[in-house]
C-alpha cells in the first residue's frame, strides 16, 4: 500500500538483528498516554480509483474558462520542451544539492537560471529562487531594512494588492512600519511618491507594469531615493521585460517578481517561483539560496551553493532569511522556458502580448459607455472604466464562458466600475473580438 | 559541461513564436522600451533537450540512487500523483476570486477543503491552513498566529520563543522574522531538550515553544505532554514541527499530547517531490481559539455542500498569494487518499523498521551517541574514524563513489561529526544492506587506507569543489 517493499520474511529477520520481538515493540519509547485518540481515515484507493476520484474533481475546475484575467497570474503558452525536461526525474526527485559533486544537474541548471534573471532584469546579482512574487517583494522590504538599518518602506498602492497584503504581514512583526501611497487616478502618484521619501526611508517599492496595467518610467523616482539614500525596489513581469525598460536600467537597486509566466502553469495558485537580483555589492544581503561558480582540484568548473554564513542553518535567528528551500523546479521551468524561446523568440512574444493588447484596449473602450482608465502606455494588461458595477458585469459574461477580466473595487476603494484586463499571446482575434460583443451585450441588452 | 549560454550561435532560433492575428500597434515611447534585446541563449530545440537532459544525469535523485538524507524524508514519489497532480494545470486562481467564479472551480475548492480535514485529522489538530508555500514559511506562519493570539488578548510582555539546540535552524530564523528573541535550551544526556533548563527558560514573557519530535536525534521525547503543559501554565503556546511526522502516522497525534500549532512538510511525509529544493508546501494546524487567527482567505463548506472562498478578517492576513503551492497539495491529497488509514500507519511502521535495522547494523563501527530505539532516522559520529583523520564529509564523498547519496552530514549541531541517516519507508532491506555494506567498506578503509577516503569522489564529473573560492570570487551569474 505505502510503497512498503519488505515481506513477512524481511521483517521477521530485520527484527531478528534489530533484537525486538515486534514492530509495535520499537514504538514502546512512546508512554501509552500519547498514543493517538482518533486516526480516522477512510480506507486506501487502487491508482485507478483514485485516477477517477481525481479526474471528476478536475473536470469541475474552469479549465474551459476564456481568461482575460491575470493580476500577477498569467495563462502564457509553455513549449512542450519544459514539460518533458522538468519531467525529468533526475530534476525532480533530487533534493537541495548538499553534496554537489552528485548535484551539478541542478547546481549549474540554477547559475543558468540566476544568470537569466540578471539579465532580465538588468541586475548583478540573482539568489536561486523564492516562493513566489509576493513573498519575493516581503523579502526585498526586510533586505532594504537590513541594508539601511532604517524601519519604513513606502509602499505603492499600485503595487499588486496581494502582494501589499503579504509586505505588511511580514514588516508587522518586526515593528517595521510600510507607508501606502495611493494612486491618483489608476496610476502611481509619482509627486507623492517622491515627496513622501526622507531621511528614515529603507526602500520605495513600485511595479510596472503596475496593477491597473500601466508601464512606468522610474528613474526620476531612483534619482530621489538615492539622495536619501533609499533604495528603490521594482517589481517586475518577467515577460513584459522582452519589450520595456529593466529595472536595472531603471535604477532600482533590487528588483523582484512573480516567475509563474515564466513555463509555469496558472495551477490554482501555485506551485510558481518568486525572483530576486540586486546590485553586487548587495549580494550578501540577499535572503535564500544563491549558486556559485568554483573549480575542483583538477581546475574543472563547477557550482556551489555559496555564500551560505547568510542562511539560517549555519546563522539560526540571526539569518538573512527563515528560507530553507526554494523553488528549483519551478526555477528550472523558468530556465528552460527563456532557453527555448531565446533572444528572438523572446522578444517577439513580449511585442505579440503588446499587439493583442493595444488591439483589445481599442475594441473594448470603443463599446457603448467604456471609456479607458489607463490612457497611458501600457503592455498587456489595462484598465476600463464601464457604465456600472463591474463586479455584475464579469458575472454575467462568465455564464458565457469568458472571464472578462478582474473587477476593481475589490481591492480599490472607489473602483467599483473599473475592470482590469488582460490579454496574452494566447487570446485569439476571434475570442477579443467577442469579448466586445459580450461586453456590450451584458452593459445593454 | 558547457553552459547553456556558451552553446549560443547567434541568429538561431529556438521555439516558435506564434504568428499575430491583430494588427502591429504604435511601439512604446523610446524612453519606457529596453534598449537591446535580453541575451538569451540562441539554440535550437534539439541542442536545449540535449543541454537538459545531460545536465539531469550529473543529478543524483531517490529515482537513480538511494538517497538516505536524514531530516528530509527522500521516500519514493510515486508516479500515479505526477499525473493526478497535473491535471489542474489550466485552472487560474483568480477565477476562485470572480463574482460567481467559485462555482467553476467546486473542484479544486473541494480538494483543499478535503486535504485540510485529512491532515486535521492525521495531526490531531482542529483547523489547517494550506496557505504556507514550504516548511519554514508554515513555521513563520504558525508564530505569526500564536503572536496574534497574545496580542488580541491584550498580553505584550510576551517577547520570547524557546527551542531546543537540536531543533532545525529554520526554527529561530522564523520565530526571529515573526519579531520575536531566541532562547536556546540546550540537550540533557539522555538526548532530548533538558526539562530542568527548559523549566528555568519559561516564564510569563514566554510567547511560545517549538518542539521536533521525534527530535532530531531520531529520539521520541517521552515528556513532550510534560513541556506542553509547563508551557500551558505560563500562559505560552508550544508549536510542533512537523519535520520528522513520517515516524509517527496513527501512532501519536501532535494535537492529542497538548500542541497548539503544527505544521507539515507534504514534500516529505506526503511524498510529493522535492524538485531539486522545491516547491515543497507547509500547511499548519491550529487548536482551539487559534483557529480565528488563521490567515486570510479561507475555504469554507456551503450549507449545500459546495465551497465557498471567505475572508477571515480577524486573521494574520495573507501569507501567500492564493491558496498554498495547489500542484503541490494536489499529489500530497492524492497520496493521503490512496494509502488510507492502514497504508498510512504502515509508513511509519515500515520507516520506523527500516531506520532500527539500519542502527543495529552499522553501531558496532560507527558511534551511536544515543544508543536506544530510534524512530525514522539514527545519528551517528565519526568520531571513531576521526582517530585516523577520516571525517563524516569523507564518508560521505566515498559513499558517492559507490552510487549512493551520502546522508546528512555535520547535523544536527550537537552531535560532533554526525552522521544522520533517515531510510524511510519506502526502501528494501536488500538495497539497505548494500548501502550498510558500502559504510562498513569505508570504516575499514578509514584504519585501512584513510587516503582512499579523502580522495573521494572520483567518479563524479567533478571532485571536491573549492568552496572558499566560490564565497571569494562571488562568481553567481556568467558575463
Amino acid at each position: 500500500m505505502g510503497y512498503c517493499p519488505n515481506t513477512p520474511d524481511d521483517i521477521r529477520e530485520m527484527l531478528a538483528v534489530i533484537g525486538a520481538g515486534s514492530v509495535e515493540e520499537l514504538f514502546s519509547s512512546i508512554p501509552a498516554g500519547l498514543r493517538a485518540k482518533s486516526f480516522d481515515l477512510p480506507p486506501g484507493m487502487s491508482e485507478l480509483e483514485l485516477t477517477r476520484h481525481m479526474k471528476e474533481k478536475a473536470a469541475a475546475c474552469g479549465a474551459d474558462v476564456v481568461p482575460f484575467i491575470g493580476g500577477g497570474i498569467y495563462d502564457h503558452f509553455i513549449p512542450a520542451a519544459v514539460d518533458h525536461l522538468a519531467s525529468r526525474a533526475e530534476f525532480y526527485t533530487a533534493y537541495t544539492p548538499y553534496q554537489p559533486e552528485c548535484a551539478q544537474g541542478t547546481l549549474q541548471a540554477l547559475y543558468e537560471y540566476q544568470s537569466t534573471i540578471c539579465r532580465l532584469t538588468g541586475m548583478e546579482a540573482s539568489n536561486a529562487s523564492l516562493y513566489d512574487g509576493g513573498t519575493a517583494v516581503a523579502e526585498a522590504a526586510l533586505m532594504s531594512l537590513r541594508i539601511t538599518e532604517r524601519h519604513k518602506v513606502i509602499l505603492d498602492a499600485s503595487v499588486n494588492p496581494l502582494h501589499r497584503e503579504i509586505v505588511t504581514g511580514y514588516l508587522h512583526g518586526l515593528s517595521a512600519e510600510a507607508v501606502q501611497v495611493e494612486p491618483k487616478g489608476c496610476a502611481s502618484d509619482l509627486d507623492r511618491l517622491m515627496a513622501a521619501i526622507d531621511g528614515e526611508t529603507a526602500a520605495v517599492i513600485v511595479q510596472s507594469p503596475d496593477f491597473f496595467g500601466n508601464v512606468q518610467d522610474f528613474r526620476d523616482l531612483a534619482q530621489k531615493a538615492h539622495e536619501h539614500e533609499a533604495l528603490l525596489i521594482v517589481s517586475c513581469y518577467p515577460i513584459a521585460l522582452g519589450l520595456v525598460a529593466s529595472p536595472g536600467e531603471m535604477g532600482a537597486d533590487i528588483a523582484v517578481g512573480e516567475g509563474q509566466s515564466l513555463g509555469n502553469p496558472v495551477s490554482f495558485g501555485g506551485p510558481y517561483f518568486g525572483f530576486i537580483a540586486t546590485r553586487k555589492r548587495f549580494i550578501r544581503n540577499l535572503p535564500g539560496r544563491i549558486v556559485g561558480e568554483t573549480i575542483d582540484h583538477q581546475a574543472r568548473r563547477g557550482f556551489v551553493l555559496t555564500l551560505q554564513a547568510r542562511e539560517q542553518h549555519i546563522k539560526r535567528h540571526k539569518a538573512t532569511s527563515n528560507i530553507c528551500s526554494n523553488q528549483s523546479l519551478c526555477a528550472l521551468r523558468g530556465l528552460i522556458f527563456c532557453a527555448a524561446l531565446g533572444k528572438k523568440g523572446f522578444e517577439e512574444l513580449a511585442l505579440l502580448n503588446y499587439d493583442k493588447a493595444q488591439y483589445a484596449k481599442s475594441q473594448l473602450a470603443s463599446v457603448k459607455g467604456v471609456d479607458l482608465l489607463t490612457r497611458g502606455a501600457t503592455f498587456n494588461e489595462f484598465t476600463l472604466s464601464l457604465p456600472t458595477d463591474a463586479s455584475e458585469v464579469v458575472q454575467r459574461i462568465l455564464e458565457k464562458g469568458v472571464a472578462a477580466g478582474v473587477p476593481l473595487g475589490r481591492y480599490y476603494q472607489g473602483m467599483e466600475k473599473a475592470l482590469l484586463v488582460t490579454v496574452t499571446e494566447k487570446r485569439s482575434k476571434d475570442e477579443i473580438d467577442r469579448l466586445a460583443v459580450l461586453l456590450e451585450e451584458a452593459l445593454w441588452s | 559541461m558547457e553552459l547553456i549560454f556558451e552553446r549560443s550561435v547567434s541568429g538561431r532560433a529556438g521555439v516558435r513564436v506564434p504568428l499575430s492575428d491583430v494588427p502591429k500597434a504604435a511601439p512604446l515611447s523610446e524612453a519606457l522600451r529596453r534598449q537591446e534585446p535580453v541575451r538569451l541563449p540562441e539554440v535550437s530545440e534539439l541542442d536545449l533537450v540535449r543541454h537538459y537532459t545531460n545536465l539531469s544525469r550529473r543529478n543524483f535523485s531517490v529515482d537513480t540512487n538511494f538517497y538516505p538524507l536524514g531530516s528530509c524524508t527522500m521516500k519514493y514519489n510515486s508516479k500515479i500523483n505526477e499525473n493526478v497532480g497535473g491535471l489542474f494545470a489550466g485552472c487560474h486562481p483568480v477565477l476562485a476570486l470572480l463574482p460567481g467564479g467559485e462555482n467553476l472551480v467546486q473542484g479544486p475548492l473541494s480538494l483543499i477543503h478535503g486535504l485540510e480535514r485529512q491532515l486535521a485529522e492525521i495531526t490531531g489538530m482542529d483547523e489547517v491552513t494550506t496557505q504556507p508555500l514550504a516548511g519554514a514559511h508554515g513555521e513563520m506562519t504558525g508564530i505569526m498566529v500564536i503572536a496574534a493570539y497574545h496580542k488580541a488578548r491584550g498580553d505584550n510582555k510576551r517577547k520570547y520563543v524557546i527551542v531546543p539546540d537540536s531543533s532545525h535552524g529554520t526554527n529561530p530564523a522564523s520565530a526571529a522574522m515573526a519579531g520575536y528573541e531566541i532562547v536556546t535550551v540546550p540537550t540533557a544526556p539522555y538526548g532530548d531538550m533538558d526539562l530542568d533548563l527548559y523549566r528555568q527558560a519559561m516564564n510569563e514573557e514566554v510567547a511560545a515553544v517549538m518542539l521536533t519530535c521525534p527530535n532530531t536525534l531520531g529520539l521520541f521525547n517521552p515528556h513532550i505532554a510534560e513541556i506542553c503543559a509547563i508551557a500551558h501554565e505560563a500562559g505560552a503556546l508550544t508549536y510542533y514541527d512537523g519535520a520528522n511526522l513520517n515516524a509517527i502516522l496513527g501512532k501519536v497525534r501532535p494535537g492529542d499530547v497538548g500542541f497548539d500549532v503544527i505544521h507539515v512538510n507534504l514534500h516529505k511525509t506526503f511524498s510529493t517531490p522535492h524538485g531539486g529544493g522545491g516547491p515543497g508546501s507547509g500547511p499548519i494546524g491550529v487548536r482551539g481559539d487559534l483557529v480565528r487567527y488563521l490567515p486570510t482567505p479561507r475555504v469554507v463548506r456551503r450549507e449545500d455542500g459546495g465551497f465557498t472562498v471567505e475572508d477571515h478578517p480577524e486573521g494574520i492576513g495573507r501569507v501567500s498569494d492564493f491558496f498554498g503551492n495547489f500542484g503541490i497539495m494536489a499529489r500530497a491529497y492524492a497520496y493521503i487518499t490512496m494509502l488510507g488509514r492502514e497504508g498510512l500507519i504502515e509508513v511509519s511502521e515500515q520507516a520506523v523498521l527500516n531506520a532500527n535495522y539500519m542502527m543495529a547494523r552499522l553501531k558496532e563501527e560507527y558511534e551511536l551517541p544515543f544508543d536506544q530505539t530510534c524512530m525514522h532516522e539514527c545519528v551517528f559520529s565519526a568520531v571513531r574514524q576521526m582517530e585516523h583523520g577520516v571525517h563524516s564529509i569523507d564518508v560521505a564523498k566515498y559513499l558517492v563513489d559507490r552510487g549512493f547519496h551520502p546522508p546528512t552530514v555535520y547535523f544536527p549541531l550537537n552531535v560532533k561529526e554526525a552522521i544522520m541517516i533517515e531510510p524511510t519507508e519506502t526502501e528494501s532491506r536488500q538495497t539497505m544492506d548494500a548501502f550498510i555494506e558500502v559504510m562498513l567498506e569505508a570504516a575499514r578503509l578509514a584504519r585501512e587506507n584513510p587516503e582512499r577516503l579523502h580522495e573521494a569522489p572520483v567518479t563524479t564529473p567533478v571532485g571536491r569543489l573549492d568552496e572558499t573560492r566560490a564565497a571569494r570570487a562571488q562568481q553567481v551569474c556568467c558575463e
